[in-house]
This record gives C-alpha cells, structure tokens and sequence, in this order.
C-alpha cells in the first residue's frame, strides 16, 4: 500500500471511529481511558523511531514528552492558547531539542547514548522543577475558557478525537520512515553504522533526522496532556513510566516494524487500565515488567517477529 | 597524460607516539589491479581506512579522481566512487542479502536520479548473479558461511558503482578453492572498468591477481612496481623472510 493510501486509511479509521465512539458510548471515563492508550500509541510509536529503526536507546521520553507539556504551559500562561497551536508548538519545540540532543549525543553509542539520554531528561527536571513561571515543583493549572467543539459532548472526548488523529498520524508517519529509503538507510545504521557509512548512508544527517522525528512525536503526545488533567506538575510528567513504557510497547509488540509499537501499545495499554480499575494503580508497572521478562525470554522479535517467523511454518505444504 | 585515478602523496597517520604510516605515496590508474602487501602491523589496513574516509590522515594529501578528498565523509567519497570491502565481514545482519545490496544502490550513487524500487531489484540480483550468491538472495546475511560472507562484502561494494575497489583482505581463512572463487570475481572488475586495490598476506592471491604490488614496512612504502621485481627486492625479502 502507498503511503498516502495508508495515511487516509489510518486517519480515516481514527476519524470514523472517533465518530462512532461519540456517538454510541456515555461514559466520560472510557474516554479519559482511551486518550491514555492512544497517547501511548503515539509514544511508543516515537520512540521506535529512534530505538527500534535506527537502534539508539532512547531513556529520556518522559523529557520529550514533557517538552510538549510544558510549551502548552508557556503558551497559555501567555494567553488563551487554542489546542492546535500547542500541538504544533510543542512538536516544534521538542523536534528541536531531538535535533540539539541528537547532535550533543549521537557519537555516543548504546548504553552511553541510553545514559546520556537519562541524564537528559534529569537536567530538564532540575530546570522544570526551578521555573517559576511554569509553575515550578508546585505544578501549573490550566483554565479551560471554551467548552468542547460543536458536536463533542466533553472535554474528554474532544481530547480523544484530537489525541486519535495525532495517533493516526503518527502511525502513517512510522510506516512512511519504514518503507522508505530512509528506513532503509536507518536500518543499515542499526545493523552497523560504519558499514552503512562506507555502503553512501549519510549516517550522521540520517540520525538527526531520525531524534527530530521522534523527539517530536513525543511532544506532540505531550502538547494535550494539560487539557487532559487541567493540572501538571513535574513528579507526573517526568514519570519513569512514560520512558518505561515507550521502551517496552515497542519491545514488547515488535520493533522493527510500525505495527510492534502500536500492538505493544494496546497491549500493554489497556491492561494496564484494566488493571487500574480492577486491582490497583500500583500494579502497572509490576505487570509492564512482567511482560517484559516473557517476551524477552519467548519472542524477542515482539508480537510481530514472533508472528512472521510462525507464518512459514503454518503454511500447508 | 591526465592525472592517475588515486594519487596519495605523504600520508601519515599516528596513534599516539606510533607512526602508523610514514609519508605513503600511492597512485592507481583507472581499472589498474594493485596489490598492497606488507607484515602484520605495517599499516595496510590504515591506508585503507584513510583512503576510505573511516580514519582522517594527518599530513600528505589524497586526491581522487582529480580532486582532494581528504576533508569528505566517508558517505562522500562512496559517492566519488571509492568502495571498500571490510577485513571481518560486516553485512547488515537483519537484512536479507539482496536488501544489504539495496542499501549502496538506493545510497551510493547521489548524481543518479531516484529509480523504481523493480529496478534497484533487478540491479541487486544482477550483481548477486555475478558473484554466485543468487540463489541466496533471501536469505538473512547474518546466516551466511564464511565464504559466501566475503563474497556479499564484494556484491556490496560494487553495487555502490564504484571506480576504485579497495578490498581488506577478502581471503584470509579460505581454503584454496574458495579463494579462486573470490579471485574471479576480482578479476572481473577489470570488465567493469573499476580499479582493485588488493591487500592480502595469501601471496599466491596477491600474484596472481596484481599488475602491480607495493609493499608496506612499519609504516612507510618500500617498495612499489611489477610483481617479479618486487618481490626479489632486498627489503621485501628481508620483511617476509628474515636474514
């Protein structure tokens, strides 16, 4: 399937579904309950991007994601900022610090690239955490002025349709990055960068390119999040959860394709809800390890390693 | 009479306190076979690698195909047309063979304009065809044999469509059957046009192959002309087989 086929399709299920989902379900909760997962779609999506194609471990999503958070928070501070300017200025602004970090940090390989990134994300806490005019450690507000859009009943279904498009989205644009002769340049840096080097990969603009993308995805992810609780503060959005659960969606669901990370996503996502509301919100990172443990020992090719390598054998002779 | 395709003039090299090359010169014609010998230790695998880009040289120059090359990325020197082949296979392991050889044809070439992906295809499954590895186009490069490893570094560097072929040491541990295997392919660049720069400690390989062999000693060339001359030079023979 050509990309743009592919992106009208992605984007054309997350619309109708979102339509259909407005439409037949009352419950607020399984909104709120449904933007978490997609959110995860999209972080998990990102940091495949990085991790999974190009094979730079990346631990400092919570700081990409909370790149986004925080320009939303800038913005509407200064005034009443509509959604989709902080969407597109939080992308940008996180793009941006991918393509800094990118350049700071990309001569590093494995763990100290992974440590560098750790530390990454501690030094944006540290300055998060200090600035007063985001609220500092105490957390910043946000006041909604507007109701929902026409034709959305909630705040929390209007986040959902918002945060399934950038879902949709991110999704088209994985599988573009996959299939194209980036993807392959990527994939040539994973398997060996000097070889890929001397094959005419320009390696070093290829990574760059690769932090940028998804560095940006992961503040777009973030840019709603404000909306979505109306109150953010540093402990929540720099949570180890969120670069926990970005590495092990894709680990988990497969990482050498698009479809790895939004399997891993769903996956973990909704048990993780389920959990939430059935047993306790303790749980979840308790099952994130667990999950990690059985798939790094049964299929360590993910969901969609494990499923190619079962299919020649299925096949009726 | 222009200009040779490859002219290196004084490079050097250190590590540290070690002079890794001492002022080498080399020059290699369009579509020559050279090969480059020398001990373990004496710097051939530095040449390479300064040749190729993966190590900047310090003093000296390098000129390719009459412009000095010595600033360029790697990436950039591919492109000008000098492909290498690595000492220990390096293929792009999660890749099936013929996807390694898609990486060069979709990268190397940056004057081509972009072809179809049917094309590229067909033009990875010719070179396959050339070096006998066809009939494992699909299979993942991690899993090769030894052999059949040297030979996708070979495919892989000519799909770059490249004018100077440097190969390290694509030999070393096959037997002498396989090794004729890889000579003919060698051998066969000359059909395409492209120059091979050979280095090898298999001497029966480096004499049947070269038009012309120059010999590095601890660093700095001593020895450079017809493989009969050479090889009786006093130096050469003091090198390889003592006093």
């Amino acid at each position: 399937m050509t990309t743009p086929r592919f992106t009208a399709l992605v984007v054309g299920l997350a619309a109708a579904g979102t339509a259909l989902a407005v439409r037949l379900v009352a419950n607020d909760y399984l909104f709120s309950a449904g933007y978490t997962v997609l959110q995860f779609v999209v972080l998990a999506s990102a940091w495949n991007i990085l991790g999974g194609f190009t094979g730079y471990v990346n631990f400092g999503s919570a700081a990409f994601f909370a790149l986004g958070v925080y320009s939303s928070v800038v913005l509407n501070n200064l005034f009443p900022a509509p959604v989709a300017l902080c969407v597109a200025a939080g992308t940008a602004v996180a793009a941006l610090v991918g393509l800094g970090m990118g350049y700071l940090t990309l001569r590093l390989r494995g763990v100290f690239f992974a440590i560098a990134t750790l530390a990454f994300a501690q030094v944006l806490l540290t300055f998060v955490v200090n600035w007063d005019f985001v609220g500092g450690a105490r957390g910043a507000y946000l006041v909604l002025r507007h109701g929902p859009p026409p034709g959305f009943r909630s705040n929390a279904q209007w986040l959902f349709a918002v945060m399934a498009l950038m879902a949709a989205g991110s999704l088209a644009l994985a599988r573009w990055v996959q299939t194209s002769t980036m993807g392959r340049g990527l994939a040539a840096i994973r398997d060996d960068e000097v070889a890929a080097e001397c094959a005419g990969v320009p390696t070093l603009r290829l990574k760059l390119a690769s932090t940028a993308l998804s560095g940006g995805l992961m503040g777009m992810a973030g840019a709603t999040f404000p909306y979505f609780l109306l109150y953010v503060e540093p402990g929540g959005v720099f949570s180890l959860s969120y670069a926990v659960n970005s590495i092990a969606m894709p680990l988990i669901g497969g990482m050498h394709s698009w479809a790895g990370p939004l399997l891993g996503a769903l996956l973990l996502g909704i048990a993780q809800q389920v959990l939430q509301v059935t047993v306790s919100a303790d749980w979840n990172l308790f099952l994130v390890g667990a999950l990690l443990v059985v798939f790094v020992t049964v299929a360590p090719e993910g969901i969609v390693g494990w499923a190619r390598r079962r299919r020649p054998s299925e096949a009726p002779p | 009479m222009s200009e040779p395709l490859l002219v290196a003039r004084g490079v050097t090299r250190r590590f540290g306190g070690f002079l890794a090359l001492d002022q080498v010169d080399l020059s290699v014609s369009a579509g020559e076979r050279v090969g480059l010998i020398g001990p373990n230790g004496s710097g051939k695998s530095t040449l390479v690698n300064c040749i190729a880009g993966t190590l900047r040289h310090g003093a000296g120059s390098i000129r390719f195909d009459g412009r000095d090359v010595g600033g360029l990325a790697p990436h950039r020197r591919v492109r000008l047309g000098i492909a290498r082949s690595f000492q220990i296979p390096r293929p792009f392991a999660s890749m099936t063979v013929r996807e390694n050889l898609l990486v060069p044809l979709s990268y190397a070439d940056g004057s081509r304009p972009r072809r179809d992906r049917a094309a590229l295809a067909d033009e990875a499954m010719a070179i396959l065809r050339q070096v006998g590895l066809e009939a494992k186009a699909d299979r993942r490069s991690g899993e090769l044999t030894q052999v059949d490893m040297r030979k996708l570094e070979l495919a892989r560097a000519v799909a770059a469509r490249p004018k100077l072929l440097v190969s390290d040491e694509a030999m070393a541990g096959l037997s002498s059957s396989e090794m004729d295997d890889i000579i003919g392919i060698l051998l066969e660049m000359k059909g395409r046009g492209i120059a091979v720069v050979l280095i090898e400690h298999i001497m029966r390989a480096v004499v049947r192959f070269s038009e012309r062999i120059a010999v590095l000693v601890a660093g700095r060339k001593v020895a450079d002309g017809a493989p009969e001359t050479v090889l009786r030079h006093p130096e050469v023979e003091r090198a390889y087989l003592g006093q």
